[in-house]
C-alpha cells in the first residue's frame, strides 16, 4: 500500500535545544499510526512539522507526496488537522463554525451531517464560549473533516476529557479509518493507542525507541508472562531452592517469569508441595503501557512524565 | 483575494461583534457619551475668555498698544494680534473658527492726539452671544476710561476719542466648540475601534490558536485583514452618522454633510486597522501588545484635535500633533465638514493614505500565521 505520510532524517533544532533528532517512519495510506512519547520528547513538534505549520531543520518530509512547507497551501486543502486544545471565536456557534469553514474550503458538507456525525448536533446553535472542553474537541474534530481531508491529523485529540467524551472522539476516528481515511494520532494515552492504531511508534528525547504494531512491540520489548502468587516471603525462598528459578516477593505477592507456559504448571505443583498457605494466583502479560512505562519513565496521574526536562 | 472568503469571514467578524456588549458601547455609545459630555462642559465654561483677533492698523502705534493691553488686563477677553489683508478679515475669522475680531483703523492715537473720534470695527459671532457679550463689554468699557482720560476729559460737549462702529457679523458659517468637537469625536473613533479591538485580537488569537488554526484553511493574510477593514469602515460610518446626529439634533451644531468626508470615513479605519494589526504582531504577549497599543492610541486620542482645536495648542505640542496621523484625518474632516476647503483637506487625505499604505503593507509581511522558525 502507497505511504501517505513518508519521514526520512527528521531533525528539528531550535536556538539551544534539539527537539527531533532524526527521526525515520511510514504511514501507510488508509491506516491509523500513533505517535506516543511523554511530555517534551518531539512529539508536536513532529506533527506540526507534518502539518506544514513549522520549519524543519533537516531531513525530508512528505505528506501525500507534497511538502508540508513550501506546499502547505496544495497540502492543507488535502489533509485534516485537530491541534491540541482547539480554540475558536468566543462568539460563533458550531453551526456557523461549519458553514465558515465550508466556504472557506468551498466544500459542499452539510453542516448538520457533519456536528451529527461527531455528536455535537445538539449543541449546534451554542456559542463556541459556552461549549465544554469535549465538546470543544468535537468542534474542531467536525471542521478538520470540513474539506474531507485524505490525512487527519490529532494532536492529543482527548487530553483532559472526560471518559465519554473520549470514546466518543474514538468512535469517530474509528470510522474516519472505516472510509479509507489516513489517521496520524499523538498521544500519551497507552490504551488510547493501543485501542486506534494499526502501528505504533514511541519517540522519546526526540528519537524513535520502537516501533510497530503493538503487539510487535510487546514480543521485542516487553518482559517475559508472570506468575503472580498472593502469598508469604517464605514461598520465593522455597521456589528459588527446589526450583532453582528467579523468585521475587513484592507488594504481598511472589513473581516468578515464565519462559514457557507449561513452567506455570511446575511452579504451581511446587507450591503444592511447600505446604505454604497461599491465596490465589494470576499469570501477568507486558501491556504496551508495561512497555512504555519501562522504556520512558513513570507514570503520573494517567500523564507520563519525561525522565529529561523538556 | 476572493470575494466569497472575505465575505465568509465579514460574517464572523460582524457576529463576534454584534454579539459582545463592550464592543459595541465602546463603538457607538461611547462617542455619545463623550459628546454630551465635553458639549455641556464647553458650552458653559467654555466662554469664559473669548479670544479677540485684533488686526492693528495703526501700525502698533503706542496709544494702540496701551488700548490693547488695558482690554487684555480685563480679563473678558484675550488679545491676539494679527497680520492680514482686512477687505477679508470676516472671512478669515469665521474660516479660523474665530468668534471675534477687532480693526483698529489707520490714525488711531493721531485722532487721540487731536481730540477726534476713530471708529473702532467688532465682528462678532451671533450664534455665540455670551463671547458677544463679553467682547462688546469689554471694548466699551475700556473706551470709556480712554474718554475720560482724553485732553478734552472735563468738557461736556467734548466727542469722545474711541467709539464703536456699528458691528459685523464674523464671515461665512459660524463655527462653536461642537462643531469642532463632531469631526473630532468621528476621528476618536476611527482610532479607538479599530485599535483596541485588533491589537487585543491579533495577541489573544495567536495564543488561542486561532490564527494557526485559519493557516490550515484556504484564507489568506490579507483577506483576514481586508474583512476587519470592511467593518471598521461600516462601523465608522454609523457611528459618523450617531456623532453627528447627536450634535446636530441635541447640540445645535453646524456641520455640512458632503461626501468629501467619504474618503476618511473609508482610510482613516484602513490605517488603524493595520495600525492596531502591527502593533498587536510585533509584541510577544497579550499584556505587551495592550501596552504597545496603548503607548501608540492615547497621546494621539488627545492631540491630534480630538476634543481640543490643534489650532490653540502650544507651538511645542502642535508640532507633535502635526506628526500624528490621526491629526490628518481630522483636519481633512473639519476642512470638509466646516471650512469648504478642498485642497487642504487632499492634501490631508493624501498623507494618510501614504501612511496607511505603507503600515497595511508591513502589517501583512510581518504577521504571520505560522511561526516561522
Amino acid at each position: 500500500m502507497a505511504a501517505a505520510i513518508e519521514v526520512q532524517g527528521l531533525v528539528k533544532r531550535y536556538a539551544e535545544v534539539v527537539a527531533v533528532a532524526g527521526v525515520d517512519f511510514d504511514v501507510p495510506a488508509g491506516t491509523v499510526f500513533a505517535f506516543l512519547g511523554p511530555n517534551g520528547a518531539g512529539k508536536t513538534t513532529t506533527v506540526e512539522i507534518l502539518e506544514g505549520l513549522r520549519r524543519r531543520t533537516e531531513g525530508s518530509v512528505a505528506v501525500l507526496g507534497l511538502d508540508p512547507w513550501t506546499e502547505g497551501e496544495k497540502l492543507h486543502r488535502r489533509i485534516g488537522v485537530i491541534p491540541q486544545e482547539f480554540g475558536f471565536f468566543d462568539k460563533i456557534t458550531p453551526k456557523e463554525a461549519v458553514e465558515y469553514y465550508r466556504t472557506l474550503f468551498g466544500s459542499a458538507v452539510d453542516p448538520a451531517e457533519l456536528l451529527a456525525r461527531v455528536e455535537l448536533l445538539d449543541k449546534a446553535d451554542a456559542r463556541f464560549d459556552t461549549l465544554s472542553g469535549g465538546q470543544k474537541q468535537k468542534l474542531g474534530l467536525a471542521l478538520s473533516l470540513t474539506n474531507d481531508p485524505e490525512v487527519c491529523f490529532l494532536d492529543e485529540p482527548t487530553t483532559g476529557l472526560d471518559p465519554h467524551a473520549r470514546r466518543a472522539i474514538w468512535s469517530v476516528i474509528r470510522s474516519l479509518r472505516g472510509d479509507g481515511r489516513t489517521v496520524f494520532l499523538t498521544t500519551h494515552y497507552l490504551d488510547e493507542a493501543q485501542q486506534l492504531a494499526d502501528r505504533v511508534a514511541i519517540i522519546h528525547g526526540g528519537r524513535i525507541i520502537a516501533s510497530g504494531t503493538p503487539g510487535e512491540i510487546i514480543r521485542a520489548n516487553g518482559r517475559p508472562a508472570r506468575l503472580r502468587v498472593a502469598a508469604p516471603p517464605e514461598l520465593a525462598g522455597f521456589l528459588r531452592k527446589e526450583l532453582g528459578i528467579e523468585a521475587r516477593f513484592e507488594d504481598g505477592h511472589v513473581e516468578v517469569d515464565l519462559g514457557d507456559k507449561r513452567d506455570a504448571l511446575r511452579v504451581l505443583s511446587a507450591i503444592e508441595r511447600s505446604g505454604i498457605t497461599w491465596d490465589s494466583f494470576t499469570t501477568q502479560d507486558d501491556t504496551l503501557e508495561d512497555v512504555f512505562v519501562r522504556m520512558v519513565g513513570r507514570m503520573d496521574d494517567g500523564a507520563l512524565k519525561s525522565e529529561v526536562p523538556p | 483575494m476572493k470575494p466569497a472568503r472575505i465575505g465568509a469571514d465579514l460574517r464572523v467578524v460582524v457576529r463576534s461583534y454584534t454579539r459582545n456588549p463592550v464592543a459595541l458601547f465602546f463603538s457607538l455609545i461611547f462617542p455619545i457619551i463623550l459628546i454630551g459630555l465635553f458639549g455641556l462642559i464647553f458650552s458653559t465654561i467654555g466662554s469664559t475668555s473669548t479670544t479677540l483677533i485684533v488686526l492693528n492698523e495703526d501700525h502698533d502705534s503706542p496709544y494702540s498698544q496701551e488700548f490693547l493691553s488695558a482690554l487684555d488686563n480685563t480679563t473678558l477677553v484675550s488679545v491676539q494680534p494679527v497680520n492680514v489683508t482686512p477687505s477679508d478679515f470676516g472671512t478669515w475669522l469665521g474660516q479660523n473658527g474665530y468668534s471675534a475680531g477687532m480693526i483698529i483703523p489707520d490714525g488711531f492715537e493721531a485722532n487721540a492726539t487731536n481730540n477726534s473720534t476713530t471708529n473702532l470695527t467688532l465682528f462678532v459671532n451671533p450664534e455665540d452671544a455670551t463671547a458677544e457679550g463679553e467682547v462688546v463689554s469689554a471694548v466699551q468699557g475700556v473706551a470709556a476710561s480712554f474718554n475720560l482720560e482724553a485732553k478734552c476729559g472735563h468738557a461736556t460737549d467734548c466727542a469722545p476719542v474711541i467709539a464703536l462702529a456699528p458691528l459685523h457679523n464674523v464671515g461665512r458659517p459660524i463655527y462653536t466648540y461642537i462643531d469642532y468637537l463632531i469631526p473630532g469625536l468621528i476621528g476618536f473613533s476611527i482610532l479607538t475601534s479599530p485599535m483596541f479591538s485588533l491589537v487585543e485580537i491579533s495577541s489573544s488569537y495567536r495564543k488561542q490558536g486561532i490564527f494557526r488554526q485559519l493557516s490550515l484553511t484556504p484564507l489568506t493574510r490579507g483577506e483576514w485583514l481586508t474583512a476587519r477593514v470592511v467593518w471598521y469602515i461600516l462601523l465608522t460610518f454609523v457611528a459618523a452618522l450617531i456623532v453627528i446626529g447627536t450634535g446636530v439634533y441635541a447640540f445645535g451644531a453646524h456641520v455640512t454633510l458632503t461626501l468629501g468626508m467619504v474618503p476618511f470615513l473609508v482610510v482613516g479605519p484602513f490605517f488603524f486597522v493595520s495600525l492596531g494589526m502591527l502593533c498587536g504582531t510585533v509584541s510577544k504577549t497579550p499584556e505587551a501588545a495592550a501596552l504597545i497599543g496603548n503607548i501608540v492610541t492615547f497621546p494621539m486620542m488627545f492631540l491630534s484635535g480630538t476634543f481640543f482645536q490643534v489650532s490653540s495648542f502650544p507651538p511645542d505640542l502642535a508640532a507633535v500633533a502635526h506628526a500624528m496621523p490621526l491629526y490628518y484625518v481630522i483636519d481633512g474632516m473639519n476642512q470638509v465638514m466646516l471650512f469648504q476647503n478642498p485642497g487642504r483637506a487632499l492634501s490631508d487625505l493624501l498623507i494618510v493614505l501614504a501612511a496607511s499604505i505603507v503600515v497595511f503593507a508591513l502589517a501583512v509581511r510581518l504577521f504571520q500565521w505560522r511561526e516561522e522558525r
